[in-house]
């Protein structure tokens, strides 16, 4: 072999590993930090069990919310039409958070409580985010609720 | 009369677009001069028409014309005058109109400052990007006429999305669509030569500025963006990885390595099929950014429209351009001749690294932005993709980068004595590295990244000041504004790496019920709510809490965090207190009322916050400064 070609073989070597490590990286980095989105149907019927941290998603059941006075704490349950999931979260909730609205929130089971890390709500009454509409089918249509994207808020 | 006067506008123009496209293309393919001559006053008589279609819809707005549906969806009649206008490219219709706008004025600046260029080639670039105008104004035109009429009128609008009732919101997204639009030129350029059959260096280096710019106005619109999101959302961050972000992101690190690769294949002719590839990179993904925030198809904080028709019409008009010049470069790409040789130890190598990193980088954010919708499609489920994911490997790409950065400008072109740059630069990499193991023990937290932080930015910056040392000291060298860009943008990125890592690793924050009275502490800081009270602004209540900050005890004054209820559809807002400074930012957000006169409250102290932002200022100005140089204008004798 002549020496540029001797070369050329070296660097197409080195690029072949470079990219099975970062293949390799990527699918790691994206395992670990997917969250699947599951309605309180779905993990009632376990079907959540094996994934740690998750998303719920469903509608805010009305008259759920509650917060002890001068409490960061609150409580809600969180409804798909066939079942209900209570859920704690500590912290400020985003601005467009209501009952009887859509809502995702980010966490994990403990004890039969949902404790979330992260809630985001959408911002009016007759919205519902694409996915959870999907995932709840017609299960939603009991709210009288329908599918359509619009802004919704970001809280943490 | 006004709004149908503005549909017929946008009519013709769309006629306009269609002349500007076949006429000048077919010329150019068979030569002849009178169908080329087309191209000039095609995009002038394009930039007129779509402009007075954009003023008509500013009009209505002005004037609130609750008759035109669009108008009405998106302005009220308590709505501020200012806000009128942010309202014409507040939601999908209008914003689309916005990018055809700047389309045409692209379009109408390539026409007057192409003199010099031959005219087939000129004839062609025109010819693609009217065809790209007709794309989007067949859409404008078809799916989401902004000039639509509802009836009976309405008597009042649904108003301005609140969030979108800001002074940041006026010039970012027109900043982000110069960047996106902008790319269109390199991509013109690049499917001509195809067309063409051969890469002229010249055309190259004409082009170079205007990839220049466009990358300029993108890094501000996207740093725009950036800010605002940090002040409105009301909780404090900078950077969320959300898709509409990643959606602006991409084109501008495909546009990064376009950047570099153009300046090797423009002097040293290596690279040529690799540019024109990230030319059509850089603009589809700009096109494929337009996809994700206007079809709606990812949850976000920006997404908008959801119209499946929509939609579809994209993805068709995507389908058409990535595939249509991907299908051209496969055909038409260079073969084997590319440029001079140059050995392992160069900088081209280096420059192909930098280029390696920035693409993978991309293709890294595209697969994160892209996966959920893949797994719907594949019924793996629902599933989103988290920050660390991005935020793990982008550190992962980046830090390689930087390591490498200083290296590049020391190094000579082709063939270079690998010891020569490395012991010009030892002792700055010794000085940096110093720096950072001193940081490291002397950080109250967040040790790793802020070390990393100060000693990756002091590294960059000593790099680049050794660059302008042997540069200056050198008789009769010359320095070039693209010099001077170049160290400008690299002396942006240090300060951008200061901004980002120690925000991340020195940032402080609570959240917690606060009586009037009561305080919080935070470090040296200490935060009193001193009480909240209600007031009317023009188009919403809002309860403006008063909150007294003192730094080891000395007063710093006071701040006042809102909590607004906006009049026409009752949506609560929360807009933060900053008190803004060059080391630290204090950041006061109202939660809710928990009872009991106490209110929830987030305080946060951020450090260095605004070296983000003045990075991102420092590079965008790099780009401009690059632009200027009067090389790529000199004219070639024929």
């Amino acid at each position: 072999m002549n020496p540029i070609r001797k070369r050329r073989l070296l660097l197409v070597l080195v690029l072949l590993v470079a990219a099975a490590v970062a293949t390799t990286l990527v699918a790691v980095a994206l395992q670990r930090n997917v969250a699947y989105l599951y309605t309180p149907s779905e993990v009632l019927k376990g079907e959540a069990g094996e994934h740690a941290r998750f998303r719920l998603g469903g509608m805010v059941q009305a008259g759920s919310f509650a917060r002890a006075p001068g409490s960061m704490e609150a409580h809600f349950a969180v409804d798909d039409g066939d079942a209900t999931l209570p859920v704690t979260y500590t912290g400020i909730l985003p601005d467009l958070f209501r009952e009887k609205q859509a809502v995702i929130a980010t966490g994990r089971m403990q004890g039969g409580i949902f404790v979330a890390d992260e809630v985001l709500a959408k911002h009016d009454e007759t919205y519902m985010p694409k996915e959870v509409a999907d995932k709840m089918g017609a299960a939603h249509q009991k709210h009288g609720v329908h599918a359509d994207a619009d802004v919704p808020a970001v809280g943490q | 009369m006004l709004p149908e006067l503005g549909q017929a506008v946008l009519i013709l123009a769309l006629l306009v677009a269609a002349l500007q496209a076949v006429l000048p293309l077919t010329g150019a393919q068979r030569g002849i001069a009178a169908w080329m001559s087309v191209a000039r006053p095609a995009a002038f008589v394009q930039l007129a028409l779509v402009a007075s279609a954009f003023a008509i819809l500013a009009h209505a707005f002005v004037i609130q014309d609750f008759s035109l549906k669009y108008v009405a969806t998106n302005s009220n009649s308590l709505l501020p005058v200012v806000y009128r206008y942010t309202a014409v490219w507040g939601a999908h219709e209008g914003s689309l109109l916005l990018w055809a706008l700047i389309l045409a004025l692209w379009t109408a600046a390539v026409a007057a400052f192409s003199k010099s260029l031959p005219q087939p080639v000129i004839a062609r670039v025109l010819g693609v990007m009217g065809a790209i105008a007709f794309g989007f104004l067949a859409f404008l035109i078809f799916t989401s006429n902004p000039f639509e009429r509802l009836l009976p009128a309405a008597v009042e609008g649904r108003d301005l999305n609140p969030l979108l009732q800001d002074p940041g919101m006026i010039i970012h997204p027109p900043m982000l669509y110069f960047g996106y639009v902008g790319f269109c030129v390199p991509f013109a350029f690049a499917i001509a030569a195809l067309l063409d059959d051969r890469i002229d260096a010249r055309w190259l280096r004409w082009t170079r500025p205007w990839t220049n710019v466009a990358w300029g106005f993108l890094t501000i619109g996207i740093a725009l963006g950036s800010w605002w999101a940090y002040y409105e959302l009301g909780w404090g961050g900078w950077w969320f990885w959300d898709p509409v972000e990643n959606a602006s992101f991409m084109p501008w690190l495909a546009g990064t390595a376009l950047l570099h690769s153009q300046a090797v294949t423009e002097k040293r002719g290596s690279f040529r099929g690799w540019t024109l590839l990230l030319a059509i990179a850089a603009f589809s993904l700009s096109l494929l950014g337009t996809f994700l925030v206007r079809s709606g198809v990812l949850t976000s904080v920006h997404a908008f429209a959801a119209d499946p028709t929509r939609g579809l019409f994209i993805l068709v008009f995507l389908g058409l351009v990535i595939g249509g010049s991907l299908l051209l470069y496969a055909l038409r790409s260079p073969d084997g001749v590319d440029g001079a040789p140059f050995a392992v130890s160069s900088r081209e190598t280096l420059l192909l690294a930098n280029n390696l990193l920035l693409t993978s980088a991309c293709a890294m954010v595209l697969l994160g932005t892209l996966y959920p919708l893949l797994a719907d499609a594949l019924d793996l489920g629902k599933i989103s993709v988290g920050p660390p994911y991005f935020a793990l490997l982008f550190v992962l790409l980046m830090a390689p980068l930087v390591l490498l950065l200083p290296f590049g400008p020391l190094t000579r072109w082709q063939r270079e004595q690998a010891s020569r740059p490395v012991a010009m630069l030892v002792p700055w990499a010794g000085l940096a590295l110093g720096i950072g193991v001193a940081v490291f023990f002397l950080a109250p937290q967040g040790a790793w990244k802020v070390a990393a932080g100060v000693a990756g930015s002091a590294w960059v910056l000593l790099g680049t000041m050794r660059f302008l040392w042997s540069r200056l000291r050198t008789p009769g060298s010359r320095f070039t504004p693209e010099m001077l860009g170049m160290t400008l943008a690299h002396v942006g990125i240090a300060v951008f790496l200061v901004g980002a890592l120690l925000t991340e690793g020195l940032s402080r924050q609570r959240e917690l019920a606060l009586a009037p009275g009561q305080s919080v502490t935070l470090g040296a800081h200490a935060f009193r709510l001193d009480g909240v009270e209600r007031h009317a602004g023009p188009n919403f209540i809002a309860d403006t809490g008063t909150v007294s900050v003192t730094r080891n005890g000395t007063a710093l004054g006071v701040m006042h965090p809102e909590k607004r209820s906006y009049a026409s559809g009752g949506q609560v807002m929360t807009e933060a207190a900053i008190a803004p400074g060059i080391t630290r930012d204090l950041y006061v957000a109202l939660g809710e009322p928990l009872g009991g006169g106490s209110w929830a409250v987030r305080v946060h102290v951020k450090p260095f916050v605004r070296w983000i932002w003045m990075g991102a200022v420092l590079m965008a100005l790099g780009g401009f400064v690059t632009a200027t140089d009067r090389r790529f204008r000199r004219r070639e004798v024929a």
